[in-house]
């Protein structure tokens, strides 16, 4: 039912991973998204490829999770390993006929690509599924901090984060109200054409719309009534404090982009 | 006892689309709330009862007479801020005044935008949580708790703050019989045990009748102000205005009628239990 729905795609768990501070965990995801695009050769690819497996065990999300994400982007990996066949030339030919070239470094090269995306996709995921929404928009609050020098708006947007995820669930509810509402007043949502159908969903949305701005307008009521003004001179009960296991986690990672260096500087490159 | 909130002659209007304030809702309206008590304020839907709410906290500001609180004017900008800090309000819809996903984060909002010291929160919302029996919930996510529950939570947002006053505005009206009656003795509690001063804004006559204190409004005017038990005993009035008498008194009031000895004017069913109880041993 809907009570069960999970808001973002957070996997509940208490493995080293989840513990990570959300900050850590932001900045080595980027930082692994640097390393990988670094790599040149199918070494320091298998040395990523480790990290990302090893990261994904610790964090005892199963597996099961990642080819679900995997498998929304397969058109994307698809399109990149035959773009990559066709058109990449070099090592010896394989098969040659009409406009055709497929050579043993256009494969090798599609599958360095495909393997690569994986990772990213694993690794991103990883963040999400091992990180409370709610510690992300908070770090992310906290890592762009620096911006409201620049009169960028850092905490409101952080703020509009936290309550959109907030009313996710609530106005899933609500969705199912009003829709149970218009069904019990004869409306047809599954049959009919396609045009039909989204015509059917108007009724849904107008409402939708219109006690969202209501509720937005109570919320801000309720919040002004809890002295909310902004993020000047607010403070905040969790306090984000890096712990050993985030220090050993970034350490880990930077031996991986020097290994990478290394590998890349002495076994050449692929592409 | 001396006045904490107090209204002086209030003319009040919402603006209409020129900007130009047409309608009263309150017109020439008095009330003084003193230090401690426990205050429902009753009436009729659009009598102006949820706009007494408002202006309690410099939410609106009247058009003419002054809103003291504490003895600071709610017109004063400056002030705003520490009217808010003494006056908490919870509002009817307990889905639309949480703010976090998460039970403890929300009720550490208030005191997060007060500035206060993150271990000072800590403290403060483990108790607020413990005071309305909400912090084996702690960890719970808003959307999974019952209304009753979810309206404690938001109590427990507010007395996190620390007010002198809460005021709630018809904080029962969307809520089962269940979590009416937990949202009631929730507040009848922090009343009595922490003498913080309660502005109870109701339709039902039952959780009147628990008040120390009962105020009948009607179009925007105050018609009784006394106990619960004086007021009730004015049936004819209150009827006349649409409102009614908690089931009790009405009862009582009929079996009085009818030659029964008991007091007419019994507010639970609890004391008209006891009443009867009494005839019948005697």
């Amino acid at each position: 039912m809907l009570s069960d729905i999970t808001i973002g795609q957070y996997y509940k768990g208490d493995s080293v991973v989840h513990r990570l501070d959300a900050r850590m965990k932001i900045i080595l995801t980027i930082l692994f998204i640097v390393i990988i695009f670094l790599c040149k050769n199918f070494l320091s690819l298998s040395l990523m490829l480790l990290l990302t497996v090893i990261s994904v065990l610790l964090s005892k999300v199963p597996f099961k999770m990642f080819f679900k994400s995997i498998k929304s982007i397969l058109p994307i990996i698809l399109f990149t390993v035959i773009l990559n066949i066709f058109y990449i030339d070099g090592g010896t030919t394989l098969v040659s006929f009409w406009i055709i070239t497929i050579t043993t470094k256009g494969i090798f090269t599609a599958i360095f690509m495909a393997v690569r995306i994986i990772c990213l996709i694993m690794c991103s995921s990883l963040l999400t599924y091992a990180t409370v929404p709610t510690a992300l928009t908070d770090a992310i609050e906290r890592l762009l901090s620096p911006l409201g020098l620049l009169h960028i708006p850092v905490h409101s947007l952080a703020m509009m984060m936290t309550l959109a995820l907030r009313f996710i669930p609530t106005l899933i509810e609500e969705i199912e109200r009003i829709m149970n509402a218009q069904k019990a007043r004869g409306a047809d949502f599954e049959s009919g054409k396609f045009m039909d159908r989204v015509k059917a969903m108007i009724p849904i949305l107008i409402p939708l719309f219109v006690s969202a701005f209501r509720r937005a307008y109570e919320l801000s009521f309720a919040m002004t009534c809890r002295c909310y003004h902004g993020g000047e001179g607010r403070t905040r009960m969790k306090q984000m404090k890096l712990h050993s296991g985030d220090f050993v986690s970034l350490g880990v990672f930077a031996v991986s982009l020097a290994g990478v260096i290394v590998l890349n500087h002495y076994f050449g490159s692929l592409i | 006892m001396s006045a904490f909130i107090e209204f002086r002659g209030i003319t009040f209007g919402y603006p209409n689309e020129e900007g130009v304030v047409s309608d009263n809702v309150i017109e020439n309206f008095d009330l003084k709330i003193e230090k401690g008590s426990f205050v429902a304020v009753l009436g009729h839907n659009g009598c102006g009862k949820s706009t007494v709410a408002k202006l309690c906290n410099a939410i609106e500001v009247p058009v003419s007479g002054k809103v003291l609180v504490d003895g600071l004017d709610t017109a004063d900008d400056e002030k705003t801020l520490d009217i808010r800090k003494r006056v908490g309000v919870v509002f009817q819809n307990p889905d639309n005044q949480i703010v976090a996903t998460i039970v403890e984060d929300d009720v550490a909002f208030g005191p997060e935008n007060l500035g206060i010291e993150p271990k000072e929160i800590r403290r403060r919302v483990d108790e607020a949580l413990k005071n309305v029996g909400m912090y084996d919930f702690r960890f719970f996510e808003p959307h999974k708790l019952s209304g009753g529950q979810k309206q404690r939570v938001a109590i427990a947002g507010i007395i996190a703050m620390k007010p002198d006053c809460i005021v709630l505005d018809e904080p029962t009206a969307m809520l089962d019989p269940r979590g009416r009656h937990e949202v009631m003795s929730t507040v009848k509690r922090l009343n009595k045990e922490f003498g913080i001063t309660v502005v109870f804004i109701t339709h039902y006559m039952d959780e009147a009748a628990k008040a120390d204190r009962v105020v009948v409004m009607d179009k925007g005017k105050i018609v009784l102000d006394s106990s619960p038990r004086e007021v009730f005993s004015q049936e004819d009035k209150l009827r006349k205005i649409g409102l009614d008498v908690p089931p009790a008194t009405h009862l009582s009031k009929i079996l009085s009628k009818d030659g029964v000895k008991i007091p007419d004017n019994a507010l639970d069913m609890d004391e008209l239990f006891e009443n009867i109880r009494a005839i019948l041993e005697a």
